[in-house]
């Protein structure tokens, strides 16, 4: 579990090494604190929906999950992209209501960004790696965590390196995209080598 | 008949939809390690994109505006179950190395943006056009990356031989980097490098420009 944990957070980094949820990860770097709050956003989001898509997906897509109706050749397994993807728009649309409510603060922080991730390929990715992996409950609960936080590492991370290149003379064709892509592809690199560490 | 074929060429170099837009990166990065995904990744995101803009254009007047993001999001994520199917069927090995890229075409900002920003205002034969353009426009950035990602990386295009490596008694050295996470990130930033110093006007403008200390303004 400790294993899946840190592997999930550093060395197979959802947006670092899959590349997951990369045109928000680049859109929304400019400033350190509403990476923050996108950061914060995610984690919740993606604990939340891998583990509820986990217990579907056993429970009501798998093949032969209907054997105890009788219906043992049922596979409804071809329906797991529309069904995530509903999942994933009412959790975030749950969470939207429950923090207007409850915690406004947190809720006027994130603003805009709560109905952008319905569609941040991070968390229908997430969904997706947990089926294709075959994660029970326990480890998409553990995955689901892990990867929502090494996500929001990545942009922490990122956001504050490119708040301090602002100053820095860059070739005129690498400003903005193109020396973003360089420095994500250095973090990469950074993030890919805590793999060697062994717990 | 011109303004037409701008809907189709134009996303090709000056709108690209990767190296301008940002859009649709992710998918971009993920599948290049070898052509052959790259160009099966980019033949069903072409199919997804024309058939997904073709269907909201037609039904546009009848989407009503507050589920319009709904109603897209239903439209795409059946097409891509549609395509996934197929490719499942025909090219399995393929859509095992894709894994779940092809099922992310749902989520792809690329669909999503020109359904949003296009098809839902324009009638049905030039959003089939600006789908196809972009659609090519992405294939051409991910044919490229991965015809290098390929060549450099393992010495051979389409799995044919074209360096001889060093195992096989050759002289060409694979470059395990081109392999890992890493070069696609490196490729695509010197890609976006080398076509804007070609088009200058799409270099971005810095939101700080440097002042020289002691320099007259």
């Amino acid at each position: 579990m400790t294993e899946l944990l840190v592997a999930s957070i550093f060395h197979q980094n959802i947006a670092l090494t899959s590349f997951l949820g990369i045109c928000t990860f680049l859109a929304v770097s400019e400033r350190l604190e509403t990476a923050f709050g996108l950061g914060l956003a995610i984690i919740v989001v993606q604990s939340i929906t891998v583990p509820v898509n986990n217990l579907i997906f056993n429970s009501i897509l798998l093949e032969g999950a209907w054997s105890w109706a009788g219906l043992p050749d049922v596979d409804l397994s071809y329906l797991k992209l529309i069904t995530f993807i509903g999942v994933i728009a009412a959790m975030v649309q749950i969470l939207e209501l429950f923090l207007d409510r409850f915690v406004p603060r947190l809720y006027r922080a994130l603003g805009i960004f709560l109905p952008l991730i319905t569609v941040n390929c991070a968390v229908l990715g997430g969904s997706l790696f947990m089926v294709e992996r075959q994660y029970d409950f326990a480890e998409a609960v553990v995955f689901g965590f892990g990867s929502g936080a090494g996500w929001a590492l990545a942009i922490v991370a990122f956001a504050a390196i490119r708040e301090r290149l602002r100053y820095s003379d860059i070739p005129q064709g690498l400003q903005g995209l193109g020396s973003a892509f360089l420095v994500t592809g250095l973090m990469s690199i950074g993030f890919t080598a805590l793999g060697r560490i062994g717990l | 008949m011109t303004k037409k074929l701008t809907y189709l060429t134009g996303p090709l170099i000056d709108q690209n939809p990767i190296t301008l837009q940002i859009l649709g990166i992710c998918s971009a990065l993920a599948v290049t390690t070898s052509l052959a995904t790259a160009l099966v990744m980019s033949a069903a995101l072409t199919a997804v994109l024309c058939l997904s803009s073709a269907t909201i254009s037609l039904i546009r007047h009848h989407i009503p505006n507050v589920i319009r993001l709904i109603v897209q999001i239903v439209i795409i994520a059946s097409m891509v179950v549609v395509i996934d199917e197929i490719l499942k069927a025909y090219a399995f090995g393929i859509s095992r190395q894709l894994s779940v890229f092809v099922g992310l075409i749902v989520t792809n900002c690329l669909v999503m943006g020109r359904a949003e920003a296009f098809a839902m205002r324009n009638p049905v034969g030039p959003s089939v056009l600006d789908a196809l353009g972009n659609g090519l426009g992405y294939s051409l950035i991910l044919v490229l990356i991965g015809t290098i990602r390929e060549l450099f990386g393992t010495g051979a295009i389409l799995g044919v031989t074209v360096f001889v490596p060093v195992s096989e008694e050759g002289w060409f050295e694979p470059l395990g980097l081109m392999q890992l996470a890493p070069s696609a990130f490196f490729i695509i930033g010197a890609l976006i490098w080398a076509i804007r110093s070609r088009w200058s006007q799409q270099v971005e403008t810095p939101k700080l420009s440097l002042v020289k200390i002691g320099a007259k303004r």
